[in-house]
């Protein structure tokens, strides 16, 4: 168990931590499985992908993974409501044409969700723009804005008053810079990235 | 064909019951195995084959001489891996191969011809079904197929879901689409406006339908490819001419394009392993295929003996360029899976030989079939 988790980013740490064994969990955008890999060995959880890159997918159903080639945006429709008590999106609400919709759907589909993004806020990128009045590339978000895949960048104020007007309850937040946890406070100018677990009004 | 070459074969101890109302009697289903059966009888692995396949999967055709269909997947140490498996490929009824056919001796001691019932792939699947039964196979480790064989491995999973844990469903479909029904029919008539068809009583004539038969598989080639493949094997090159005189333009109508004569040459040798009354019946199948309709309309329903993970584990896998069997074929049997909370995993495949990169040299559909086999 312990040898798993040094290849995995804090943010899925903290969601192999929370999620309890034997449970069903929807990893939205899983890449390479490796989150998924890591809750079935570690804690038996019945683990489920969708991934948009076939490369990818490949390698997660060569290791006896079961992910289904989609883009997130419209084949979470097809799951049927409360069909997991976990979905997951790491990294990916950025990448989303409606993140509002997704994060309904993912507390429509599962009965929590972890929900992680880089923070547009962190005062690197603050400095970056204010500064040199580009948009930052930085080792978080490490593409050019006319490549990346990052097409609604939010913060983790906006993030909190999305979910406070979609009537959504969050359950925990962790904060990460550096690829280490770091406390609450001030978390908007600090925090690299953050992971949020929310659930729905209705439970 | 070679009816002289036997097949090894098992005779059902009953009739088979049909879609059609009637059942078949003496039934016999030729096979092929490779591997062990284990002690406990759960590694056993089910390949159905496609349309013109047969049971010799992983070893020298008895009638052409040429290697197993799927010999690069099938064998010790490969992907379905005959050290660890115990591996059984039959022959579908209808066919031509061993297992009884419209070929094959009716009761009367004379061949069935156009007497044969229309089979459907439920048929066909009961018949692998008897098959296990005979063999005191209670449980599948996993069923796999390609094209039509994908489209037995969906019916076995959604008709008899206690008898499979793992099915693997390459380049198919949960049901034919007119499209594919127009090839199909192209081919039928072309079999039967030849004049040696005799309506499909040609058993022990001089002459049986060849050309209309290698038409049939001509059209139906040309749907197995894709464009790109046929362009980059091919072009618009032309053939050498028997005076010497390379790539100049008879004029006329012998096979001039390079194209021209893989076609030909494709479509006549098929005439001498394939029966064109088989053809008939088993392309009819194929079209009749509808897993929704076989379950009231609903293709999640198909897979109610599946829900919420209580049944086997599925992968489906396309290929990008196929298309005959498109990848949104595969995504809706994915999402009626999704639906009932199966298990499943989906991928779609680059490969750039059409509907037949299941059959070919596409590395990565050798990682996804061990990976999902052994995981």
């Amino acid at each position: 168990m312990a040898d798993l988790r040094p290849d995995l980013r804090p943010d899925l740490l903290a969601i192999l931590d929370r999620i309890e064994p034997g449970t069903r969990a929807l990893d939205v955008g899983c890449g390479d499985g490796v989150l998924m890999a890591a809750l079935r060995d570690a804690k038996q959880v019945d683990a489920r992908g969708i991934e948009i890159d076939g490369a990818c997918v490949e390698r997660c159903v060569a290791q006896g993974l079961s992910v289904v080639q989609g883009d997130a945006d419209h084949d979470l429709t097809f799951y049927p409501d409360g069909a997991f008590d976990y979905a997951i999106l790491s990294q990916t609400l950025q990448t989303a044409a409606r993140p509002d919709h997704m994060l309904a759907e993912l507390l429509r589909v599962g009965r929590r969700a972890f929900v992680s993004f880089p923070n547009f806020a962190y005062w690197r990128m603050r400095w970056a723009l204010a500064s040199r009045g580009r948009m930052p590339v930085t080792r978080h978000l490490p593409v050019t804005w006319f490549e990346t895949q990052n097409i609604h960048h939010v913060t983790v104020k906006d993030f909190e008053e999305l979910a406070g007007s979609l009537g959504i309850t969050i359950e925990n937040r962790w904060f990460f810079t550096r690829e280490r946890e770091i406390a609450g406070g001030g978390a908007n100018w600090r925090a690299e990235y953050a992971l949020f677990e929310v659930s729905g009004t209705t439970g | 064909m070679s009816p002289a070459y036997v097949h090894q074969a098992l005779t059902l101890p009953g009739p088979l019951p049909l879609d059609n109302g009637q059942a078949l009697e003496d039934v016999q289903i030729a096979y092929e195995t490779y591997g062990n059966l284990a002690a406990d009888k759960g590694n056993a692995i089910l390949i159905c084959h496609a349309l013109t396949g047969d049971q010799y999967v992983a070893s020298t055709h008895p009638v052409t001489a040429k290697p197993g269909w799927w010999e690069r997947m099938v064998g010790p140490g490969k992907p379905i891996d005959t050290d660890r498996y115990h591996v059984i490929c039959a022959n579908v009824i209808g066919s031509c191969i061993g297992s009884t056919g419209p070929s094959s001796n009716h009761a009367d001691g004379t061949p069935y011809g156009m007497r044969f019932p229309v089979i459907t792939i439920r048929d066909m699947v009961r018949a692998q079904v008897a098959l296990l039964d005979a063999m005191g196979i209670a449980r599948l480790h996993s069923v796999v197929g390609g094209s039509m064989g994908g489209m037995q491995a969906l019916s076995l999973a959604a008709n008899f879901p206690d008898r499979v844990e793992r099915v693997l469903a390459i380049a198919t479909t949960s049901r034919h689409s007119a499209q594919n029904i127009a090839f199909h029919e192209l081919g039928r008539q072309a079999i039967m406006a030849d004049p040696h068809w005799r309506g499909g009583d040609y058993y022990g004539e001089q002459n049986a339908p060849d050309s209309g038969l290698a038409v049939a598989r001509m059209a139906a080639h040309i749907t197995y490819l894709s464009e790109e493949g046929l362009t980059e094997k091919f072009g618009r090159r032309l053939q050498d001419r028997p005076d010497g005189q390379v790539g100049e333009r008879a004029f006329g109508f012998d096979a001039e394009f390079q194209v021209e004569s893989y076609l030909r040459y494709q479509g006549s040798g098929f005439t001498r392993r394939f029966d064109a009354n088989s053809y008939l019946y088993i392309t009819r199948a194929m079209d009749y295929f509808d897993l929704a309709e076989e379950h009231g309309g609903m293709l999640a329903d198909a897979f109610a003996g599946h829900a919420r993970g209580k049944g086997a584990r599925f992968c489906l896998v396309s290929f990008d360029t196929d298309w005959l069997y498109p990848t949104a074929d595969s995504r809706h049997v994915v999402h009626a899976l999704n639906a009932v909370g199966a298990p499943v995993s989906f991928v779609e495949l680059s490969a750039p030989y059409g509907h037949d990169s299941f059959l070919l040299d596409v590395p990565a559909l050798d990682r996804v079939v061990k990976g999902f086999l052994d995981g």
